[in-house]
């Protein structure tokens, strides 16, 4: 009935070593014991260390069974809903080229669906109810089928309500069809995810009545008082009144927080000690995937650094960092050498620093590394509120990426500029291979295809850039951009705050990153590995502005709700720029379905390409999108209770 | 006759029955492979929305539950308010009143239509009626007004009220609350009156006829149980305090009260 269904993979390559995903239970747990783990998975490691294969699908069809399940992550016994059993639910591995067909029963007394994120499939397929198909209904089995056309870290979720948050999340594997051109002699999925006991429909309602509900962190008489023992009185006042002259608030970092949510490594609460083996000296493939609901994570593992290779499934020049910061939605994969017979943690930060998700890296089970202490709260700013002074002082001189995205600017002339700016690495227009850093095996040099060659190719869905793509290159004369954008942004019910000035702020990690005397990833950083495949300059320019009104807990774009909005109409095989300009102070992870978003981060033929692009409170971000394939997309904020509550858009490619 | 009937009868099942047979052709014709949807078509009907974002919430607030202590007979005091919703339209329940020593005072109920303000950030527009009950004659108010969160974080509710008579009354109400700690909160509050006429059955004089304020330290033991104690100082003032001295009762007050803020 399942072909190829759980098989625990322990498949030996020449170099690649999948699996042996190991997991200790509810050691040294003090009450925190996930009861997920099913008998056939668990295997007796002796003593009191319980070890688990975590459950891995593998083949081309896949029977899912969403069903209740009680599960116990703090303590307390509640109901969560489940993926053949298990939160979150199984690994998939998929291989590209394959037609995957993925048959997913409800056993839920409600509607249900799965959506495939970051993954290009037709349009029906997508699993949005409502968008791509009425749903799964209670009882029924609806098959998706699937032709692969991609390789990469991806994970899915349930698109339904707020069946995300209750369990329905997994990750998603996809082998490339050619060798894998990343080195690497074992591989974890790293599935960050936030647990909440409470019902999400009244954490939801919570919300919307008291917004700060779940803020244990504001400034209080007692702050007051230790600031103005270190700022000095004065400053202390005048800053206490900027932000009391907005009714806003520097500690709203994320809506929801520790006051409810315990944050879960592949399903353990820090307690139980999610571990990860490795033999001293092997290089060990961790595909972190942020599965939160509303959570963004600060990723490091003290004393190792870790090398990106991946971001959203594609690769990317490998860079070497201390810490990255992981946007809901977002995956990155990095390698780790760890070279000592020692344990290290893998240590997870929500932006909102109290609480963590916790797991272990050792030669053995049944080791443990010291947890980190937290990172001191972070403050939001006046860069923050889109004083664009002040954010550009904080800038460094070297940020080109403060020029992407100018209407009328094409291409040729960014890359210029790109190119004179001594920081960013040196691109060259013809010659897209890149000597690659250590450990890079040499690539090809992708074939470039003319424009006109391409128009009658015909409109079809461009492939994943690889080893083995070309580029289309755009030689028809240049034309103006046409720019779209919505009317003057005014505060009122809808939206609190105007950016008075945003600009990109692509080479800052983010508020709580900076100074913090540790290398942390910026999108910046991320260098495609391989060139864009469509080269061609972008015909239109599409201007959305990310709207909020915390107080109200009303989330959109431009000032409006999905339901008060029109779908945003693409032409089928048009190249447009979307540009974010986030009139709020939170960061939003961007999610476009369908189709790849390439970030316009100063990296010409190179931009990474994405599927969730997070734009930093008060910044101007842009990303160019080829609408290859034709649907009615979801276009959302993936923080569970903004989409909820409207910052959602339809984009129809037809 | 009868038999014309029933040939029109006859017809008519003929017709239906055709009919069926063809819609059950057409729509079996329809039901092979899935066709590719055209995104340049309408969403079927049948499907949902990707998202609710305007559903209706409920939401009970009680600002003031609690036993006020002035001299021999504590008073029982309540202030709440509640609305039922949508993020634009919501209708309004708000009530108060005192009861000490079986009577009822101070009684005074309001249902109002409430929507978010253009271009403001945090302040909704509402109207609808007021109705005084309890203890004393009741009256029946017209009443519009504002509501919502002023700069620097202060509750502020200004209401206007008007009925027969001529008579119009404004109600100014502000609160702000001071957190002390992430649980401790010191909730200074204040509520006037004004009345343009004097209605000497309610005891109420003209221009400003009382003022109720106090402050209150409340602990959070969850967002929505908070006992607390506090502090309140009432008076009247003018006209309606020589209303209440004549009835024998005292111009102004203070007192100690234990309480609870809950909401849901």
């Amino acid at each position: 009935m399942m072909p190829g269904k759980n098989r625990a993979a322990n498949r030996q390559t020449s170099r690649i070593n999948h699996g042996r995903r190991r997991f200790v239970q509810g050691i040294a747990a003090a009450g925190v014991v996930a009861t997920l783990s099913r008998p056939t998975f668990s295997e007796s490691l002796g003593g009191e260390t319980l070890g688990a294969e975590q459950a891995v699908l593998t083949g081309d069809r896949f029977d899912l069974v969403i069903d209740s399940l009680a599960v116990n992550f703090t303590g307390r016994r509640v109901m969560a809903t489940a993926v053949n059993g298990s939160v979150p639910g199984p690994i998939l591995r998929w291989r590209e080229g394959d037609t995957v067909t993925l048959a997913v029963t409800n056993r839920l007394p409600v509607p249900t669906s799965i959506h495939w994120h970051g993954i290009r499939c037709p349009a029906e397929m997508d699993g949005v109810p409502g968008l791509s198909f009425a749903g799964i209904a209670p009882n029924e089995t609806f098959v998706y089928r699937i032709p692969v056309q991609q390789n990469g870290t991806y994970w899915y979720h349930s698109h339904s309500r707020f069946q995300e948050q209750t369990g329905i999340v997994g990750a998603l594997i996809i082998e490339p069809r050619d060798k894998e051109p990343i080195e690497f002699d074992r591989e974890y999925v790293v599935l960050l995810t936030d647990w909440t006991d409470e019902n999400p429909d009244t954490v939801y309602a919570n919300l919307k009545k008291q917004s700060d509900y779940y803020d244990y962190s504001k400034r209080t008489a007692r702050t007051f008082f230790s600031d103005v023992k270190t700022r000095g009185l004065h400053a202390t006042i005048s800053d206490r009144l900027a932000w009391g002259r907005t009714n806003m608030s520097p500690t709203d970092l994320a809506d929801v927080t520790s006051a409810t949510y315990t944050y879960l490594l592949n399903d353990k609460p820090p307690g139980a000690n999610w571990t990860a083996l490795f033999e001293p000296g092997q290089r060990v493939r961790l595909r972190f995937i942020n599965g939160s609901s509303m959570t963004f994570f600060d990723v490091r593992i003290p004393g190792l650094p870790m090398t990106v290779v991946q971001a959203d499934g594609n690769a990317v020049q490998p860079v070497t960092v201390d810490e990255f910061r992981m946007g809901t939605a977002e995956t990155y994969d990095v390698i780790v050498q760890p070279p000592a017979d020692s344990a290290y943690t893998i240590f997870a930060q929500p932006l909102s620093r109290r609480g963590y998700a916790r797991g272990t890296l050792a030669p053995r089970m049944g080791m443990s590394a010291e947890i980190p202490p937290l990172d001191p709260l972070p403050m939001r700013t006046m860069a923050d509120m889109g004083m664009g002074a002040m954010a550009m002082k904080e800038m460094k001189k070297s940020d080109m990426a403060g020029m992407q995205g100018m209407p009328g600017m094409d291409m040729a002339q960014m890359n210029m500029k790109g190119t004179q700016n001594g920081s960013m690495p040196s691109m060259q227009m013809d010659t897209p291979a890149r000597s690659a850093n250590s450990g890079t095996p040499s690539m090809e040099m992708p074939r470039a295809v003319r424009i006109s060659d391409a128009e009658q190719i015909g409109i079809k869905p461009f492939p994943q850039p690889g080893p083995h793509t070309t580029r289309l290159v755009d030689d028809r004369p240049s034309s103006p951009i046409a720019v779209h954008r919505p009317p003057a942004m005014r505060v009122g019910p809808a939206s609190a705050m105007v950016a008075m000035d945003p600009t990109a702020r692509l080479n800052d990690p983010g508020d709580g990153l900076n100074q913090n005397g540790r290398r942390v990833l910026t999108y910046a950083d991320l260098r495609a590995r391989y060139p864009g495949v469509d080269g061609r300059a972008p015909s239109r320019e599409i201007e959305l502005h990310l709207s909020g009104n915390m107080e109200r807990y009303v989330w959109g774009f431009d000032g409006y709700r999905y339901s008060q909005a029109e779908p945003v109409h693409l032409k089928l095989g048009e190249r447009v720029r979307i540009v974010l300009i986030n009139d709020t102070m939170m960061e939003h992870p961007i999610h476009l379905h369908g189709v790849w978003g390439e970030l316009e981060n100063g990296h010409g033929e190179f931009l990474p390409y994405k599927h969730t692009i997070v734009v930093k409170p008060a910044e101007r971000v842009s990303y160019l999108v080829s609408a290859d394939t034709r649907g009615r997309w979801a276009y959302h904020c993936h923080l569970l209770y903004h989409m909820k509550s409207g910052m959602f858009r339809t984009v129809i490619v037809s | 006759m009868s038999a014309r009937l029933f040939s029109n009868f006859r017809r008519t099942f003929c017709l239906m029955a055709l009919s069926t047979l063809f819609w059950t052709l057409a729509t079996h014709a329809q039901t092979p492979p899935q066709p590719t949807p055209d995104a340049s078509q309408p969403v079927p009907l049948n499907w949902p929305p990707p998202v609710h974002d305007n559903e209706v919430f409920e939401y009970l607030n009680f600002n003031q539950l609690e036993g006020r202590i002035t001299g021999p007979q504590p008073t029982f005091r309540w202030d709440g308010e509640g609305w039922i919703g949508t993020n634009k339209n919501k209708l309004w329940l708000k009530s108060e009143g005192d009861v000490s020593n079986g009577t009822m005072s101070d009684g005074d109920h309001e249902a109002l239509y409430d929507r978010p303000i253009p271009h403001l950030r945090y302040f909704d527009w509402q109207a609808g009626v007021r109705a005084d009950l309890d203890s004393g004659p009741k009256r029946t108010w017209g009443a519009i007004g504002i509501q919502g969160l002023a700069p620097y974080f202060f509750e502020f509710a200004p209401t206007f009220y008007f009925r027969d008579g001529g008579h119009v009354a404004g109600r100014l109400e502000g609160s702000y609350n001071l957190y002390v700690t992430q649980r401790l909160v010191l909730q200074p509050q204040i509520e006037m009156n004004f009345y343009n006429k004097p209605d000497p059955a309610r005891g109420i004089g003209t221009g400003l006829s009382d003022l109720d304020s106090g402050i209150r330290l409340g602990y959070q033991i969850s967002r929505k149980f908070a006992p607390y104690i506090g502090f309140t100082y009432s008076s009247s003032f003018g006209e309606t305090a020589a209303f209440a001295r004549r009835a024998g009762q005292p111009a102004y007050s203070s007192s100690l009260v234990f309480g609870v803020w809950i909401w849901r």
